[in-house]
């Protein structure tokens, strides 16, 4: 490193960690490093965040990092053990390399975790911002609905979605979504109900801006924080449920690499042959196991009152 | 509540209103319940007879279908035709066994019961203790330890440790049954009471029978009771954590008291009202966990009873089961909620 990028490092870091902010984007980017250097003392949390970074990284480069096609089958080596050949996790009972579908697995299980904790976290904050903010009537049958679903067991309720909807990556993430959201309106209500009253949202109303806005705008940026936290840690139970649905049939259909999918083909095999069923629950566990260090150590970061539960 | 007549009529009240709202959310949330798995049942499938029928029926039955369930009506009197044959206990027909969903799942729930008490069981008896030491000795190994056990717990896919232990315990090492609650030569020996077997074959007083379904539910308790203990074990730390930092237990210390005895006796006896409302919580999880530990080891309680439903496309099931998992999940939330208000002095 020369020497004019070295003090550029120490200049960026000097103002990162100044005192006095001198604009917002100054405040908000010193704000993200605090934050930062202090996960970044967590141990464990960076784990789960390098296993999460190693996995999206697998997603992206499986093509290239496979050693075989997924798909291809081979029925003289059908059940090949660990390192026969080429195939360094064995074959499956098709004769398909195993981690070739552990690395394309990654894709789905990425693919359903990233819509999930798109659309149940939006649902919950749309449902739990108009809760809180328009209050009466409106707020109680909100609520009572969100404690509906909240009372059903959430893999029986997405089971009992799939049936209705069909086997399928789409419809599972459907379901799981539809069971998910609950707590985010919960979440989302609390903040809500905090903010409504405090004096900058009485300037914005005074300025003008309309419900629509003073929600989107002004509530929902207050209440990413605690939401993303939340996300974070019901990342791992997603991945499961998923896993979950894949195992019954219900996810994704073969001959697609999902995880779950995957050991309920081994299932049978497992006592002669436990590879097949085996390596892909290592990899589930992996993922959740990541997702809930990581959600761990956000949650003592950015909401010290709650750590250590 | 005090001697003096006014002040009784004055303090009873809010006693009867708060019963009365209590009662009414209970009602409007098993409504609700029906309404969402109504709407599942109904709304949501193309074609909800061929949903109900399935995919073989002959036409006659398909007509016989549209009419019985009433589709010819507006969605509101057929909800309501919904709601009271639910509240007669008629859940429909299931076309996979040929009897009333009703008295197929009374068949198949006492399995889950037992296998889900057994679970909780094992979660008290180990995670309560290692929550109160893991925050006992704060910060320590034993607590690094306890929140890594648990960690596990949230992260591991239940039906994988499933297979593993069916593989490790069962197939290497034969140290216990294998799936299914008896072996096929006990099956019917001892007369269903309960519908438990550990529980009939006592009663009985046939003890060889006891040891084999002992034999055979002793994985599948012990893989469900470590998500209980995990779950348990995390709460009762943060629990006791809370308690051991108040001023009560350093005047406790301060008189000079023994450090079983603050532990123990003073902080540990104010965190059991909370307790119990986890151990309801971590019961109603357990129901649903067992849904997939029941497929590994082909336990034929309700989870195995839904699934294999759900595979042949039997709706009536699917939904029967879902309204009744529902709904003692409500009354486990309840129970726990009611349970909480008579022991907790402070709520009254």
């Amino acid at each position: 490193m020369s020497l004019v990028q070295q003090t550029e490092k120490q200049n960026m870091r000097a103002w990162l960690l100044a005192e006095v902010p001198t604009s917002r984007h100054h405040a908000r980017m010193a704000a993200w490093y605090q934050n930062w250097l202090a996960l970044k003392r967590n141990t464990l949390a960076m784990a789960g965040l390098g296993i999460l970074v190693a996995v999206i990284i697998i997603a992206i480069f499986a093509p290239i990092l496979a050693p075989h096609d997924p798909f291809t089958q081979d029925l003289a080596n059908r059940l090949k053990p660990l390192g026969f050949a080429d195939h360094l996790l064995g074959t499956d009972s098709l004769g398909r390399d195993i981690l070739s579908r552990l690395l394309y697995g990654s894709r789905i299980t990425l693919y359903i975790v990233t819509l999930v904790a798109i659309i149940a976290p939006i649902m919950g904050l749309i449902v739990g911002t108009i809760s809180g903010y328009v209050g009466g009537w409106v707020d109680v049958v909100l609520m009572r609905i969100t404690d509906i679903f909240l009372a059903f067991p959430k893999l029986v309720l997405a089971l009992a979605f799939v049936a209705a909807l069909g086997a399928g990556i789409e419809n599972a993430v459907l379901a799981i979504s539809l069971t998910a959201w609950p707590p985010y309106a919960r979440i989302a209500r609390a903040e809500t109900l905090t903010i409504r009253k405090s004096d900058f949202i009485q300037a914005i109303k005074l300025q003008g801006a309309g419900p629509i806005r003073i929600i989107t705008k002004h509530i929902w940026p207050l209440c990413i924080s605690s939401i993303v936290i939340r996300v974070t840690l019901d990342m791992a139970g997603v991945i499961l449920t998923a896993a979950g649905l894949g195992f019954l049939g219900l996810g994704a259909q073969p001959p697609s690499p999902e995880w779950g999918a995957m050991i309920s083909g081994g299932r049978k095999f497992i006592l002669d042959h436990w590879w097949v069923a085996t390596m892909p629950g290592i990899a589930i566990f992996m993922v959740s196991l990541a997702f809930n260090l990581l959600g761990d150590g956000l949650r003592d970061v950015l909401d010290p009152k709650e750590s250590g539960r | 509540m005090e001697k003096t007549g006014g002040q009784l009529q004055l303090s009873i009240p809010p006693i009867a209103t708060k019963t009365i709202s209590t009662l009414f959310t209970i009602v409007i949330t098993m409504v609700g319940l029906l309404f969402i798995t109504f709407i599942i049942g109904r709304v949501m499938p193309v074609d909800p007879v061929l949903a109900i029928v399935g995919e073989r029926a002959s036409q006659a039955q398909y007509d016989e279908a549209y009419v019985s369930l009433g589709l010819d009506k507006p969605l509101l009197v057929q909800f309501l035709i919904y709601l009271n044959d639910v509240f007669h206990g008629n859940l429909g027909e299931s076309i996979r066994t040929g009897m009333p969903v009703f008295d197929d799942i009374k068949r198949f729930f006492p399995a889950t019961m037992e296998l889900a008490t057994i679970g909780t069981l094992i979660g008290i008896v180990v995670g309560i203790p290692l929550g109160v030491l893991a925050a006992v000795k704060r910060g320590t190994w034993i607590d690094q330890t306890a929140r890594f056990v648990a960690l596990i717990g949230y992260s591991i896919p239940v039906f994988w440790i499933g297979l593993v232990g069916l593989l490790i315990f069962y197939g290497i090492l034969g140290w216990v049954g294998g799936p299914g609650r008896l072996d096929i030569f006990y099956d019917d020996v001892v007369p269903t009471v309960t519908g438990m077997i550990l529980i009939d074959s006592l009663l009985a007083g046939d003890f060889e029978v006891f040891s084999n379904a002992f034999s055979h539910i002793v994985l599948p308790a012990c893989i469900l009771g470590y998500y209980s203990l995990a779950y348990i074990s995390r709460m009762t730390r943060s629990f006791m954590l809370e308690q051991l930092s108040s001023e009560y237990v350093t005047a406790a210390r301060v008189k000079g008291l023994s450090e079983a005895r603050v532990i123990w006796q003073h902080a540990f006896r104010n965190i059991g009202v909370q307790l119990i409302t986890v151990v309801a919580l971590s019961y109603a999880g357990l129901l649903e966990g067992s849904v997939l530990t029941e497929i590994i080891f082909s336990w034929p309680g309700i989870g195995s009873y839904i699934t294999t439903s759900l595979l042949s496309a039997d709706m009536a099931a699917v939904l029967g089961g879902t309204v009744i998992v529902g709904l003692v999940f409500v009354c486990l939330n309840v129970l726990s909620d009611v349970l909480y208000r008579l022991l907790d002095p402070r709520s009254k």
